[in-house]
């Protein structure tokens, strides 16, 4: 997927206009806040879990080298095959190499973030190989060629209209609105996908160390099929999906759903150990797992750190005001969002994305809702120090500030000037105290007046008083 | 008998747009016990640069403001956002400087927001005076969530007498103000605005009142864009009693 973050002020114009979308997000906004909040609620020692959390986090990222030599050695013993992919790049001609060395024309992919970072969808379209998304949301994108808007709601952005005409299309049938009906066009064309699907794909929300076992949940019970079914079953995950045990996973599930959908519990929880066994009754009869790295090793002792403690919840882009406002593609990358503007910029580049961490009024909700408490708002300011370094916002912003900070260190000048500009806004107001419209400041007047300064400044009228 | 000397930092929005409140503080200060001072050579904390990444001019700011108020016992501005830079942001901005980490902590130490200064520091419990009119309080972010500032403004409004307090329903709703960021993302910008300011009118508050002068001003204006009937003041105005000045961006239609 193209980066196309710098466009995020037209592409958030846009959003803001699309009636469609914002009837979406105004849902959205309604129906996961509320089932966080009484998760969170039931739950007496939600803080304490989210301490705990942030520890297990904390502790695989300060000692990653271990717990991936481990876990790699654990996943080969139980018969899987363990590769390491530095790039996208490498992570694409990897699945494809696999995939080319079974013969493998058609391929179940159920959800991936990781997958989607590595534009693993063009390539295996490139391929011409055949690709059918089993999760719902991802289904339907996939229909409506238009990449995930949502960590774990890819297609949140769209309505139920908007659904029911695709399916249409893509289904030929009448169109429908029932939404038990659309789910059941849609099960009938993932039955026979899954039949005759030589390879399955998925995505991993744990690794697990102890055993070399990758976790996945889903709550349509997809992952269990696209990697159960076909003889050939590979795992496109990051390497800081790692946990030490399965009882540190078990912690991190339990975050993981409340602070997604408000559950206590994902419907499916998956396990899985290896291809399948002699006595197995099920399984594949291989197992890769592609563990993607793509410049999250370069994140490892900076400060931006703590942002790979995510868990891949979505809470925090769930109480954004800014993504409520615009949704998710406006961002222009895989990762939209408070963690999006953190991740994104670390793994595409600053240059091509220093709007999104600027696109925050630090309001703090994102950090306040985070099951593994990271800093989202000082993580932006980091990249916002770094865009400050290169000099990536326009001169006129830089140059304006520099101006401010220059003069709040010289207080005679910074009065005099200042003390004149406010009397004349003030005059500007005149009985109504307020301007509608006031030159260089039409992105303030466009949308409320501009309330008028009193006059005199505050030091001035103390002056005069004592 | 005094309790303290309390340099009052008014923050500079206060000080160019709206001199009443920093008036109104030093009122609640001086009721309260405080020898209050208002440092001259006072002027911005340095909050503008620091979120623009401009680490550099703001952690020279920061030195600049610790150095005009370490003198004194306290340190209380009447703004959660300002006061958090103070007390939050400078510690970290300073802390790779050596000469400067332990004096940007120990004055971190002394910086309060106003009303939460009177009432944790102070043990103001209620105020005299009274208010009938029908009220909305929102909170600020940062006050809310760098200094967990949420029932001590509530608590000193309530005391007022005649005073009825409504909640917003989005009371942890940021009012889209976030500094800069009102003038990179005007559009989104007004979009939160929007919301919160049909909020508030949907409250039945006939007045709307916070402890942070940069989302009164957004709200304000907004309100007064939408013709809305709710005036709006800063807290600290009205539980000094001080009305004398028109409610921000004037009387409500
Ligand atoms: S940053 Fe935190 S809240 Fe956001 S998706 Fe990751 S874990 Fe969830």
């Amino acid at each position: 997927m193209e980066v196309a973050s710098l466009a995020f002020h037209q592409a958030a114009r846009r959003a803001l206009a699309d009636a469609e979308l914002q009837r979406a997000l105004a849902r959205l906004r309604q129906n996961f806040q509320s089932r966080r909040a009484q998760a969170v609620a039931a739950l007496p020692e939600f803080e304490a879990l989210r301490r705990a959390g942030e520890a297990i986090r904390d502790h695989v990222l300060q000692h990653l080298d271990h717990y991936l030599e481990r876990f790699v050695e654990r996943a080969q013993a139980a018969g899987a095959k363990v590769h390491i992919a530095a790039t996208a790049g490498e992570a694409r001609r990897l699945v494809l190499e696999l995939l080319q060395a079974h013969g493998v024309r058609r391929v179940t992919k159920s959800k991936s973030m990781v997958a989607e970072e590595v534009a693993l969808a063009e390539a295996l379209e490139a391929a011409g190989i055949r690709r059918v998304e089993t999760d719902l949301g991802e289904y339907i994108i996939q229909l409506a060629n238009e990449p995930p808007s949502h960590l774990i709601g890819p297609a949140v952005h769209m309505t139920e209209e908007r659904i029911a005409r695709l399916f249409a299309a893509a289904h030929g049938e009448p169109e429908e609105h029932d939404p038990k009906r659309l789910v059941a066009q849609a099960r009938r064309v993932l039955r026979q996908a899954y039949l005759e699907a030589e390879a399955g794909i998925t995505g991993a929300n744990f690794l697990v160390a102890e055993t070399g076992s990758v976790i996945t949940v889903t709550n349509e019970g997809n992952a269990e099929l696209t990697q159960g079914l076909p003889p050939l079953h590979i795992v496109v995950t990051s390497i800081e999906k790692l946990v030490p045990t399965m009882e540190h996973a078990f912690t991190l599930l339990r975050l993981l759903a409340r602070s997604a959908t408000g559950q206590e519990f994902a419907t499916y929880t998956t396990v899985l150990t290896g291809p399948r066994r002699a006595d197995d009754r099920d399984g594949p009869e291989a197992m890769h797992i592609v563990l993607v790295d793509n410049g999250r090793s370069a994140m490892l002792g900076s400060r931006l750190q703590p942002m790979l403690r995510c868990i891949r919840c979505s809470a925090c882009m769930n109480h954004c005001p800014v993504y409520l406002a615009v949704g998710g593609h406006a961002y222009g990358w895989t990762y939209v969002g408070p963690m999006g503007a953190v991740l994104t910029p670390a793994l595409a580049g600053i240059d091509r994305t220093y709007p999104l961490p600027e696109a925050s009024t630090f309001c703090g909700r994102c950090a306040d809702v985070c099951p593994v408490r990271i800093p989202l708002p000082d993580l932006m300011r980091v990249w916002r120090e770094e865009a400050f370094r290169r000099r990536l916002a326009p001169l006129h912003q830089r140059a304006g500030l520099r101006l401010w900070a220059w003069l709040a260190r010289h207080p005679r000048l910074y009065r005099r000037l200042f003390g004149l500009g406010v009397r004349l806004l003030a005059a500007l107001g005149g009985r109504r105290r307020r301007l509608r419209r006031l030159p260089l400041a039409g992105g303030w007047t466009r949308a409320r007046d501009l309330p008028a300064p009193e006059g005199p400044t505050f030091l001035a009228s103390l002056e005069r008083r004592r | 008998m005094s309790r303290g000397r309390v340099g009052l930092f008014a923050t500079c929005l206060v000080d160019l747009w709206r001199p009443s409140v920093g008036f109104a503080a030093l009122e609640l200060l001086e009721r309260a016990g405080y020898v209050v001072e208002v440092p001259r050579a006072q002027t911005c904390c340095g909050q503008p640069a620091y979120n623009s990444g401009d680490a550099a001019d703001a952690a020279e700011l920061a030195r600049r403001t610790i150095a005009l108020f370490e003198p004194f016992d306290w340190v209380v501005a009447p703004s959660g956002s300002c006061a958090g830079m103070l007390r939050v942001h400078y510690p970290r901005l300073l802390a790779a400087d050596p000469a400067w980490a332990e004096r940007a902590r120990t004055f971190a130490g002394k910086v309060h927001e106003l009303v939460s200064f009177l009432v944790r520091v102070a043990g103001v419990e209620r105020l005299e005076g009274q208010l009938r009119r029908r009220v909305a309080y929102h909170d600020s972010c940062s006050g809310l969530r760098e200094l967990g500032i949420r029932e001590e403004p509530r608590q000193l409004l309530c005391s007022l007498e005649g005073l009825e307090l409504v909640e917003l329903p989005g009371r942890d709703e940021c009012c889209g103000f976030g500094g800069t960021f009102c003038v990179k993302y005007p559009e989104i910008s007004a979009r939160m605005v929007d919301d919160k300011a049909a909020e508030v009118e949907a409250s039945g508050a006939e007045l709307l009142l916070a402890g942070d002068l940069g989302c009164l001003l957004n709200i304000a204006g907004r309100l007064r864009r939408r013709g809305s009937r709710v005036d709006v003041r800063h807290v600290a105005e009205v539980l000094a009693g001080r009305l004398e000045a028109p409610p921000i961006g004037g009387e409500g239609a």
